[in-house]
Order: structure tokens, then sequence, then C-alpha cells
């Protein structure tokens, strides 16, 4: 499934010198990250290592203090949020941000109409279609017509994804995914996320080294707003440095 | 559940136009003239709805709106011999482009700001009023005599100081709007404003511009809200200031809340009743607005989202 990259080919994602800091501290420092289109990345780090952040920035929720972020070779480092969007890369937020008065069909019917529009015009046929696709994918078609806000949380978290693919984004980038989630919901969501990475090339923020492992193809480590390690789960695993950082830095010296 | 608007909300909203139009041969004089001014400024309150009500923005200065339409119409017709639909069509264009001008401005802000630039730009209107006095007349107002409020159609002419004519042009307005406000609602320009309403920061990150929707919605409603303006000065003569007052942004704001924000009929639902509550209280005391008082706080003690707004929460989930 992953795209064998050339050295020379256009990556999906790349930031050059990128930095934002809040007051003091630099939350992401100078960071160059690289993503092929196609495969399936998790970016780890201990709390603070600036993995929202970054990927905030990606995304444009935040504003960089300097640096550039390319969009397969197109400067999009100017470009706000939702023009971003447009352009590709979807979101799903790190703490569910859903519409919780409206249905699970309004939730998707959101994005699917925005996809619509901006090839012509959101027709109610084309608009039921869409919905239902995304609401397939994530197995919540039986709750169409259930207040968001009424969903159980794991459903939730799954209506955020499926708002995510109703864009039919180049990029999906999921913010701790199965946080919350139950280890049978875990398996479900692994199971989606493969099949995502079928359409889409997947970013995923994650704690759980088990889904980390399962899924990525490779793995970005961050620490102190930088970019610590980046290899595949196993030279991951093996790394003196990572080991260090999750295993008690603090008893070096 | 999907776009659209079904067939039972088309017959309902076209029930209610049957019955207000039977309204106007059944009613005796004086509650039609009554009526007539309740459909003008449920034109109004249906203009504000669209904001508070869908996309959720609190204005406090729509007289602003109103006051354009209405000053827009009355001076073309007093300094300058407009006809009546000229006049009428210069008010909406000068209540959509102030609400161009003003929502650029003031949608920079949200929350309570927003309430407070929009209450600051409506007292600038007002002020503006009073300040060219030579003009407007200020509190006093200018008068437009029935010789400027007809309309020309070949031979036989339209008087707007007719009551049969005047009811028939209010319900034939108030039709025009409620029933585009219905397609609107259920657009996906109505479903961007309810998402923004509910989740704004989400709508941003689902690839809507957000500020050119809010934009859109106020210009929108600065159209319907000129339109009632410009219709209330033509059809019942009277330009003043008093309509750019402060008191006639907030009529449009408990019109709206007692009927039931973000449902079709509940700005005419809440025109009507506190337009009769008034007009019922005055006749019994001069402290009516103790009477008036009660009444909203007994509506909001049981339709706490207004009669339409809860009616719809526990009985009939198909309301628009």
């Amino acid at each position: 499934m992953a795209a064998l990259a050339s050295p020379t080919e256009t990556p999906l994602i790349e930031t050059r010198a990128l930095s934002r800091g809040f007051g003091g501290l630099k939350a992401v420092d100078n960071v160059d990250f690289r993503l092929r289109a196609g495969e399936i990345r998790a970016l780890i780090g201990p709390n603070g290592a600036g993995k929202t952040t970054l990927v905030g920035l990606i995304c444009g929720r935040i504003a960089p203090s300097c640096g550039t972020i390319l969009f397969q070779g197109r400067d999009i480092t100017r470009l706000p949020a939702h023009a971003r969007v447009m352009a590709g890369i979807a979101y799903t937020f790190q703490i569910t941000s859903i519409f919780p008065k409206l249905s699970a069909y309004d939730n998707v019917a959101l994005p699917v109409q925005r996809r619509l529009l901006a090839q012509g015009r959101a027709r109610a046929h084309d608009l039921d279609a869409g919905v239902a696709e995304a609401l397939e994918k994530v197995g919540l078609c039986g709750r169409a017509s259930t207040p968001a806000g009424d969903l159980a949380y794991g459903h939730q978290r799954l209506l955020e994804v499926a708002m995510g693919l109703a864009l039919k984004p180049r990029l999906l980038i999921l913010d701790e995914p199965t946080q919350g989630l139950s280890d049978g919901e875990i398996e479900t969501f692994v199971a989606l996320a493969r099949a995502i990475a079928g359409e889409a090339t997947v970013l995923i923020i994650e704690h759980n080294m088990q889904v980390v492992m399962e899924l990525a193809q490779t793995i970005t480590v961050m620490n102190a707003g930088r970019i610590l390690a980046e290899g595949t789960p196993e030279a991951i695993r093996a790394d003196r440095a990572v080991q260090d950082v999750y295993l008690g830095g603090h008893g070096h010296g | 559940m999907s776009g659209g608007v079904s067939a039972r909300v088309w017959a309902l909203h076209l029930a209610v136009i049957a019955a207000l139009l039977a309204a106007g041969f059944l009613l005796p004089e004086y509650h039609r003239g009554v009526f007539a001014r309740i459909l003008v400024l449920a034109v109004f309150a249906m203009g504000y709805n669209l904001l508070i009500g869908y996309a959720g923005l609190l204005s406090l200065g729509h007289a602003m709106f109103f006051a354009a339409g209405l000053y827009g119409a009355g001076l073309p017709v007093y300094h300058l011999g407009w006809g009546v639909l000229p006049a009428f069509a210069a008010g909406i264009a000068a209540g959509g482009a102030l609400a161009l001008v003003i929502g650029a401005l003031a949608l920079r802000t949200v929350g309570v700001a927003f309430m407070i630039v929009t209450m600051m730009f409506s007292q600038v209107v007002y002020l503006t009023t009073l300040y060219f006095t030579t003009w407007t007349r200020g509190e006093e107002g200018l008068v437009l005599s029935p010789a400027m409020r007809r309309i020309d159609l070949g031979g036989a002419a339209l008087s707007l100081s007719d009551p049969v004519a005047r009811y028939m042009i209010a319900l034939f307005l108030f039709s025009v709007v409620l029933l585009l406000s219905l397609r609107l609602v259920r657009s996906p320009f109505g479903r961007t404003l309810v998402g923004i309403r509910e989740n704004e920061e989400r709508m941003r990150m689902l690839g809507y511009d957000t500020f050119r929707a809010k934009l859109a919605a106020v210009v929108v409603s600065g159209l319907a809200c000129g339109a009632a303006g410009a219709a209330w000065g033509l059809m019942f003569g009277y330009v003043g200031s008093g309509f750019a007052s402060i008191q006639y942004s907030i009529l449009p704001l408990l019109w709206v809340l007692v009927g039931g924000a973000a449902t079709t009929l509940g700005p005419l639902l809440g025109t009507a009743f506190m337009f009769y509550v008034v007009d019922y209280a005055s006749g019994l005391t001069s402290a009516y607005l103790l009477l008036v008082g009660a009444a909203l706080i007994l509506t909001v003690l049981f339709f706490p989202r207004g009669v339409l707004g809860t009616m719809r929460e526990r009985w009939l989930k198909w309301l628009p």
C-alpha cells in the first residue's frame, strides 16, 4: 500500500524551518517535516512535545512564527484554514468537536455539502448519497437521525472521523483518535484507519503504542518542539534517544 | 431530515398565507389596519430572525436597517418626487448596502462585542437622522401625502392609502419574504448558517469561509429589514427618526424570541402577539407596560424557546 517514494518525488506535505512560539516557549522549533503521499504516518512524543501545534500549523488553525509549509509543492503558509481544507487537508479534533444539537446526518451533511458546492451545486440526492457513504464507512448508518450529542462517546469519535472522510481529503489528520475508546472500539478504529489509508494519506497523533505499531509505516517522534527521530516502527523501537524520552529521561546524568 | 422543503411544510405556509388572505376580507376595519402593520413588521422580524435565529448572531442595532429602508424610500419620494416602485427598490438597496458596510466592520467582533458594536452603529444612524434635520425633519418626521403614494397602472391608479389595497400589498410582501426565507433556511446556505451557530470553529475546519457566510447573512437580513422599512414609509406615509431609535432594535428581538427564534412562522406569531398585548393592555391602564412585562414573563416561563420553538421541541419536530 505504501508508495515507494523516490527521492525526487514531491512530498504531500513539507515544512521548512517551521517554528511557532507561545510567549517564551517554542512549541514547534525549526521543524523540517516531510510526508509522502499514500503513507500512514504516526506522530508521537511526550505531552507538550509540540505534536498538536505542528498539525495545527499544517492545517492552518495556528499561524507560524516563521518557516514555510508546502502542500504538494505549493506554498500554503499564508492560506487560511478553510482554503486549506478545500485544497485537501482535513483535520479531526483532539477534543471531540461535532455539532451536538444536530443529527448525525446533518453533522456529515455539512462537509459533504461543502465538497459538493466546491464542485458546483449541492443537490439533495447527491447530498444523501454522500452522507450515507461516509456514515457507512464508520458504521453509523443506523444512527443518522440521532442527535450527535446523544451518541455514545466512541460513536462521537467515529462521527468526527466520518466528517473528515466526507470531505474526501488527500490528507486526513487524526489527533488522538483512540483517546477514551474501549479496546473493542480501538480494534474497529484500526481497521477503519487501514481502509481510509487506501484513499488518503493519514497523519495520526497517537499515544497508544499498540495502535501506532500496528498502523504506521513511518513514525516521527517529537520532543520539546523538535523532531527527535524518524523511521520504521522497528527502528524507532530500538532507538536509544526515543527510549530515553519515553522511559524516564530524568534518570540521566 | 435531508435538504429541501417537504410538501407538508409548503402546505402549512400556504395555508397561513391563505388564512391571512381570507382575514383581509373578514376582519373588521380596525383589525385589518392593525394586521397590515403587523405583516410589515413581521417582515422586519423575519429579517432579524435570520441573523439571531439561524446564524446565531445577536444584533442590537437592527433599527438602522429598518431606518435605512424607511429613509431610502421616503427621502427620494418626498424631496425628489420619485414614484413608489423605484423608491421601494431604493429602500431595499439602502438596507442591503448599509448591512454590507456594517457587517464587514461589526463581524470582526463576536458575542457581547458584536451586540455593542451593532447598537453603537445604530445610534450613529439615529443621530444622523436627527443631524440632517433640514431633510428629515428629525423626530417630527416627514409625512408622505396620499398623492405621493400612488402607483400608476396604465390608466388606473393604486393608492397605498386605501386600507384594502394596503392590506393586500402588506400580505403580498409578507408572503414573498416568508416563502423566500423558508427556501433559504432549507437551502445549503441555511444549513451553513446553522452550522456556524452551533460550532463555528468546526465549520472553518470543514472548509467554510465563515466570515463570508455571516456577512451574506447580515446582507440578506438587511435587505429584508430594508424592505420592511421602505414598505412602512410608503404605506403608512410617515418617515421619522423614532423608527431609528433603540426601541426599534429591541422590538424585533422580543417579537422573534416570543414567537420562536429559528422558526419561519415565529416572527409573525410573536409580532402579532406583542402588538395585540400592547394594544389591549394600553386600553386598560396607562401602566400598560406592566401588563406587557407580565405577559412576556409568562410566555418565557411556559415557552422558553418561544411559542413555535417550544412546540417544535415537544410536539412538532417537522416544523421549519
